[in-house]
């Protein structure tokens, strides 16, 4: 693996300890067992499963693409394949608070960017990253279907409706 | 025209989501009914009924159930499509937060009424994380009343159901992405035929139905196919959910009778423009629908006069834009979504969509070129018809129609380097544009 281009997730530069593997705690893992039964096959549980991955570690991290592969004898290949089509995996981590701005067109003509370049200026970070502290990281989304009360914040799970500059730095004040 | 409460009937009442408040409202006799009925006959009813897919196309759901055969060596397969994900659109969240026993009690009696295998999946956008702990309450309560289970109401039909999130990709609310999410792939979109209702998913006869769709089917059998047309006109029937955002007074989920007239709607019921400014253009159905004029408005929001219309009613998202709107520059976002969701699967949508979006940002910047509105139009008619999904016909209707309607805004910014005056700049060009 070492001739891979470094930004590859499957370098051996990007993993920790290249040894290391990663397991669900039972809890999770009984969780997962439960998904198997709705499904009439393995693969059809793979995204709920990576759902159950990003509640656990909070990210999709290689390690945890191969631990999925063997749930589901999948290649790795195929896991990543549909981790990196699917928007809200994260393939790297981000902070405790992901602030996931909507900016389509309902939300910018409520003024939306407003709120994503303030928060991106107040932050002092670039976009889909995280801050130096690991608490926040901001993202500008697609719709995310709340355009009656636009503009819409994401913050991790959680809408935050019509929101305004002010309304958005008085959240801020409260995630801590 | 005054608004209705038919399936927005409970949405008022308090703790509107529990079993309990469904129940007190007659909640799951039209599913009990339904299953003493002969399937035949509850296929009849729903054509008679004339109810049309609310997810945007509009194709009679009775047919598409007729369509489901009987002895296919595969299980068959019901699906909810809940990946609300067009822009402006923001109905089925309503029910499904608000009422999901309606969107449970429809899935049952659809099921039963195409012979659907035991478990069926709703497959909900991940953004909707709300969404989805309601509805698996809701199928917790269903199941412990014995509504979903083994031999439902003592008639051998057993049902269930399981939410299926989805993880954020507008192309999987298209009907074979779907199906290729559930099966655990990225929601590329199969070639067509062989259409779901033959082979969908997991190799069996699938129905893809939208959240509205299914929440009207306990009413049509409660009350009767009669009873359903009387809403709106023929072929266009039924109670019908608007969504209304953009810049209007009082946005939100509107319900009334199929055919609501449209310029009523935004000036009578949504307090009209914010500010009493003028308007400017109005989509009517989601991002994908061509834009109208302000007079083009006086209009019934019915599949057929929209389409006659020249636009198309969608999800019925309507997203209204007043003066200060640039036109381009509204565009410009549209043709980023599209650019962003492209699917990358076949060639005219994912490099037509990406050129779009670049041309219309370089007109926006003041760096447009002369022929920049043509090359516009020639690019529509290059991924138009040409795609492997609507997708690609999706990202042509607000920029085609938009260089035909405004040819003149477009024509200012190639000109002057800059908006018109009286727009206002609602995003700062020197911020870096997420890539997508």
């Amino acid at each position: 693996m070492a001739d891979l281009h470094p930004d590859n997730p499957y370098a051996k530069e990007r993993f920790a300890d290249p040894d290391r593997k990663v397991e669900f705690p039972p809890e999770v893992k009984q969780r997962f067992e439960e998904v198997l039964t709705r499904y009439p096959n393995k693969e059809a549980a793979l995204l709920p499963t990576l759902h159950l991955v990003q509640e656990t570690w909070g990210w999709i991290s290689p390690e945890a693409v191969h631990y999925v592969s063997g749930l589901l004898d999948l290649s790795p290949a195929t896991v990543f394949g549909v981790v990196s089509f699917y928007d809200m995996y994260r393939q790297k981590p981000m902070g405790k608070y992901n602030l996931r701005v909507c900016t389509n067109l309902s939300c910018m003509v409520t003024n939306a960017y407003d709120i994503y370049e303030h928060l991106c200026e107040k932050l002092q970070v670039a976009p889909g990253e995280e801050t130096k502290d690991g608490m926040f990281s901001v993202i500008e989304v697609e719709c995310l279907g709340s355009c009656g009360t636009a503009p819409v914040v994401q913050v991790n799970d959680d809408y935050h409706e019509s929101m305004s500059v002010e309304k958005m730095d008085d959240l801020l004040g409260k995630l801590k | 025209m005054d608004p209705i409460k038919v399936l927005t009937a409970n949405v008022d009442k308090p703790n509107s989501k529990s079993i309990e408040t469904y129940l007190a409202g007659g909640g799951y006799e039209s599913a009990r009914k339904a299953l003493g009925m002969k399937w035949e006959d509850l296929i009849q009813l729903v054509k008679d009924s004339e109810l049309r897919g609310r997810g945007g196309a509009g194709f009679p759901t009775g047919m598409k159930w007729s369509f489901v055969p009987r002895n296919a060596p595969n299980p068959t397969y019901l699906l909810c499509n809940a990946d609300e994900a067009e822009p402006g659109t923001f109905k089925d969240r309503v029910i499904i937060e608000k009422d999901p026993h309606l969107l449970l009690e429809g899935m049952i009696i659809s099921g039963y009424a195409i012979g659907s295998n035991p478990m069926a999946y709703i497959y909900i956008r991940g953004e909707f994380h709300y969404g989805a702990t309601v509805l698996v309450k809701a199928i917790e309560e269903a199941r412990e009343k014995g509504f979903l289970g083994k031999n439902i109401f003592g008639s051998g039909f057993d049902f269930d159901i399981t939410v299926h999130r989805g993880a954020g990709a507008y192309i999987c609310g298209e009907e074979t992405g779907l199906i290729e999410s559930v099966e655990g792939h990225r929601g590329q979109p199969r070639v067509k035929p062989p259409f779901p209702a033959v082979v969908g998913v997991f190799g069996g006869p699938t129905v893809v139905n939208n959240v509205e769709t299914l929440s009207c089917v306990p009413l049509i059998v409660k009350h009767g196919a009669e009873w359903f047309k009387s809403f709106g006109e023929p072929k266009n029937t039924g109670p019908k959910l608007y969504c209304v955002s953009g810049r209007v007074k009082k946005p939100g989920v509107y319900e009334f009778p199929m055919g609501m007239n449209l310029k009523e709607l935004i000036y009578d019921h949504c307090g009209g423009i914010i500010g009493d400014r003028k308007l400017k253009a109005v989509i009517p159905g989601g991002a994908s629908a061509p834009m109208l004029l302000p007079e083009e408005i006086d209009l019934k929001m019915n599949f057929d006069a929209v389409m006659k219309a020249g636009s198309m009613l969608g999800s019925a998202g309507v997203i209204v834009l007043d003066e200060t709107v640039c036109i381009v520059d509204a565009v410009w976002r549209l043709s980023k979504f599209f650019a962003h969701e492209s699917c990358g699967q076949c060639t005219p949508c994912r490099e037509g969509t990406n050129w779009m979006e670049s041309i219309l940002n370089r007109i926006e910047r003041g760096e447009g070129r002369q022929q920049d509105a043509d090359l516009l139009y020639d690019i529509t008619d290059n991924i138009g018809g040409k795609s492997l999904c609507a997708l690609g016909d999706a990202a042509c209707g607000p920029v085609a129609s938009s260089v035909k309607k405004f040819r003149d805004e477009f024509q200012y910014h190639i000109d002057h380097k800059s908006c018109l005056p009286e727009t206002k700049r609602y995003r700062s060009l020197n911020q870096p544009v997420g890539a997508h």
